[in-house]
């Protein structure tokens, strides 16, 4: 078995002069980046961090936006065999003092021994640093330069073991309590070599990506399996496709992509918000699997986008889908890619109510998208709340076995022995089997995604307390599925003493803002309200799907 | 025409965006910075502004530096009309 270094090395061998990756930015002219060059300059950050006495095995966590130096430094820590941790950037919309203090409580657990940032930003970061923390490094991306070297035997990375930590991958969540995904080179090879299988990857392939690499999709799908697996890479930052989503179509067109991984708002959003007039020209049919995870898959949002693009030579089986997690490297599940996804129509009520996904016969029924069927290297079991197995077509918990499992949450044994019964990870995802295709139909806690992005409630309930009139105890956060969106809408409803409207009016304001500000998450709507609205249990606790049904009552 | 341009952009934003049909926004509130606006519904502004108005808005131009409040977009959109 090979590690990512020998990987490089073996690419680098055959060819050198070959574009890992093509990247792109608003207001620049694209540029490749050869396997020689991506060496070079990951080579210039392993001796920088041998400079700073960085040891192999520690974590480096690197804060840099979508562009060579994020590139650089990731593969640069890998070479040295340090475990690279890519972190968010600090968005204009969250307040720098809760990036500090969220940053603070990730070196606490994580115990990162570097920091790699821009130097505008070092100053930001070195605010977050303590006297007796474990970092001994700020490292300025700008002061690293690409290294002319073309002999790599003498990097420490040459020596790490297959079965070593290669990385960190961070959950998403709002508060510094995230758990780093800690993943082997073993680990993520037998993801690839899995999945590329049923992808039928080939180096004639062109992935276009435009997904952030602090998440998995982003990270594995679409930046490690091109350059690992030898597929050419056109990489667009996820700001400039934000404010242009069109750019994604003009890519897959200029580079002829074969294939691309999307969040299911991001159907909507480009079905959506594309105007005709940019997309003259544009050719499409190149484009095999557009993959979506990461949230839960709407056969609506499918739908949406081929109505939209099957004029630019579009495939209709070109939409595609996948189940997957940072814990198993990536990908469980995926929809064969020959035809389009299964869509089962279940009978609503023995759905709803017993939760048995029945063939619906004419009865008033719901659609639900297929995500597929398990990878080769992994096994499915759906649990009922005893952790025994149920039935096929009845809803239980996910759980999976596979050979490329986290080595464990990094720093949290504790965590890590929670996720695991009898050798099998649990997801925390509802769920059925039917025919061997695995649909995924909720989610065990109350967490919201929005925008391919997890948010736990509890995190925007506690922040609602802190603005003055909402009293601890008194809010309740939850996501209403916006079938326009394709994603979920957050909601917050919080209550106050008062009963006067306009006093209501301006706490919703002081909690829009507090709450955006401190998790960069926008509220679609907040709702304040008079003493006794939120419904409780008997036991005190706030019940969020009662009071979810209780708005959607109001709103109706 | 500030004056017909900003109801407008005003009743869109309260009611599409911020769900709250009855919230009023002063002229020169922040509307990007403070995070009213994210970057999703910014792009919803821009097809309504340019559907309802007939003008263009680049994507170059989504951002807080271009129009951050009712009245820089309502000069924005009146600078487009009047050539």
């Amino acid at each position: 078995m090979t590690t990512f270094t020998g990987r490089l090395q073996s690419h680098l061998a055959r060819t050198p002069e070959r574009a890992a990756v093509t990247m792109q930015r608003s207001g620049h002219p694209d540029f490749d980046i050869t396997y020689l060059r991506l060496m070079q300059g990951a080579n210039g950050f392993a001796r920088a961090l041998e400079k700073e006495n960085i040891q192999p095995g520690e974590v480096i966590v690197l804060i840099l936006q979508h562009g060579e130096e994020l590139i650089y430094s990731f593969f640069g820590a890998v070479l040295h065999g340090a475990i690279p941790a890519i972190m968010p950037f600090l968005t204009e919309k969250l307040s720098p003092e809760r990036y500090r203090a969220d940053l603070s409580a990730l070196i606490s657990v994580t115990r990162p021994a570097a920091i790699v940032t821009y130097a505008e930003f070092e100053s930001e970061v070195r605010a977050a640093l303590t006297e007796d923390d474990s970092v001994r490094a700020v490292i300025v991306a700008e002061k690293v330069e690409v290294l002319d070297e073309t002999d790599f035997s003498s990097l420490a990375g040459m020596t790490r073991k297959p079965e070593d930590i290669v990385l960190l991958q961070h959950s998403s969540g709002t508060t510094g309590l995230q758990k780093g995904v800690a993943l082997s080179h073993q680990a993520v090879f037998n993801q690839l070599v899995a999945y590329s299988r049923v992808l039928g990857l080939t180096e004639s392939d062109v992935i276009v990506s435009w997904l952030p690499l602090y998440h998995d999709m982003g990270l594995i799908a679409g930046f490690l399996q091109p350059i690992l697996m030898g597929v050419r890479l056109v990489l667009m930052s996820p700001f400039d496709w934000v404010r242009a989503p069109y750019k994604l179509m003009h890519s897959v067109s200029q580079y002829r992509g074969t294939l691309s991984w999307l969040p299911n708002f991001a159907y909507n959003f480009c079905a959506h918000k594309i105007r005709d007039r940019h997309l003259e020209g544009v050719d499409l049919s190149t484009w095999r699997a557009i993959i979506n995870c990461s949230e839960p898959v709407r056969w609506e949002s499918h739908h949406a986008f081929y109505e939209k693009f099957k004029n630019y030579g579009l495939k209709p089986e070109a939409l595609q889908t996948s189940y997957a997690m940072a814990e198993n490297v990536f990908g469980v599940t995926q929809s064969g890619l020959a035809r389009q996804p299964k869509v089962e129509e279940v009978e609503r009520e023995a759905f709803m109510t017993e939760k048995i996904a029945r063939a619906a016969n004419g009865r008033p029924a719901m659609k639900i998208m297929s995500s597929g069927r398990p990878l080769p290297n992994v096994k499915i079991r759906v649990l009922d709340e005893k952790g025994n197995d149920v039935p096929e077509r009845v809803v239980g918990e996910i759980a999976l076995q596979s050979d490329c499992m986290l080595t464990g949450y990094y720093n949290r044994a504790d965590a890590t022995g929670k996720a695991f019964l009898d050798g099998w990870y649990l997801t925390g995802d509802f769920g059925f089997v039917a025919e061997g295709e695995v649909f995924v139909s909720g989610r065990k806690k109350d967490m919201i995604i929005v925008g391919g992005k997890n948010v736990y409630p509890q995190d925007l309930e506690s922040l609602t307390y802190e603005v003055p009139g909402v009293h601890a105890g008194r809010s309740v956060a939850f996501g209403i599925f916006d079938e326009e969106e394709g994603t979920e809408d957050v909601v917050i409803i919080a209550e106050v003493d008062s009963e006067d409207e306009a006093e209501h009016q301006r706490v919703a304001d002081e909690i829009r803002k507090h709450v955006t500000k401190n998790s960069a998450i926008a509220l679609r709507y907040v709702k304040v309200v008079g003493p006794k609205w939120i419904l409780k249990t008997s036991s005190g606790k706030t019940a969020r799907s009662a009071n979810k049904e209780k708005f959607l009552k109001e709103l109706a | 025409m500030n004056d017909s341009v900003i109801p407008v952009v005003e009743k869109y934003i309260a009611s599409q965006i911020l769900k709250q049909p009855n919230r009023t926004l002063q002229p020169a509130e922040p509307l990007i910075s403070s995070g009213l606006v994210d970057s999703f519904s910014l792009m919803d502004l821009a097809l309504f502004v340019e559907d309802t108005f007939g003008v263009r808005i680049e994507d170059t131009e989504l951002n807080a530096n271009t129009f951050d409040n009712l009245a820089q977009l309502a000069s924005l959109i009146e600078s487009r009309l009047s050539k």
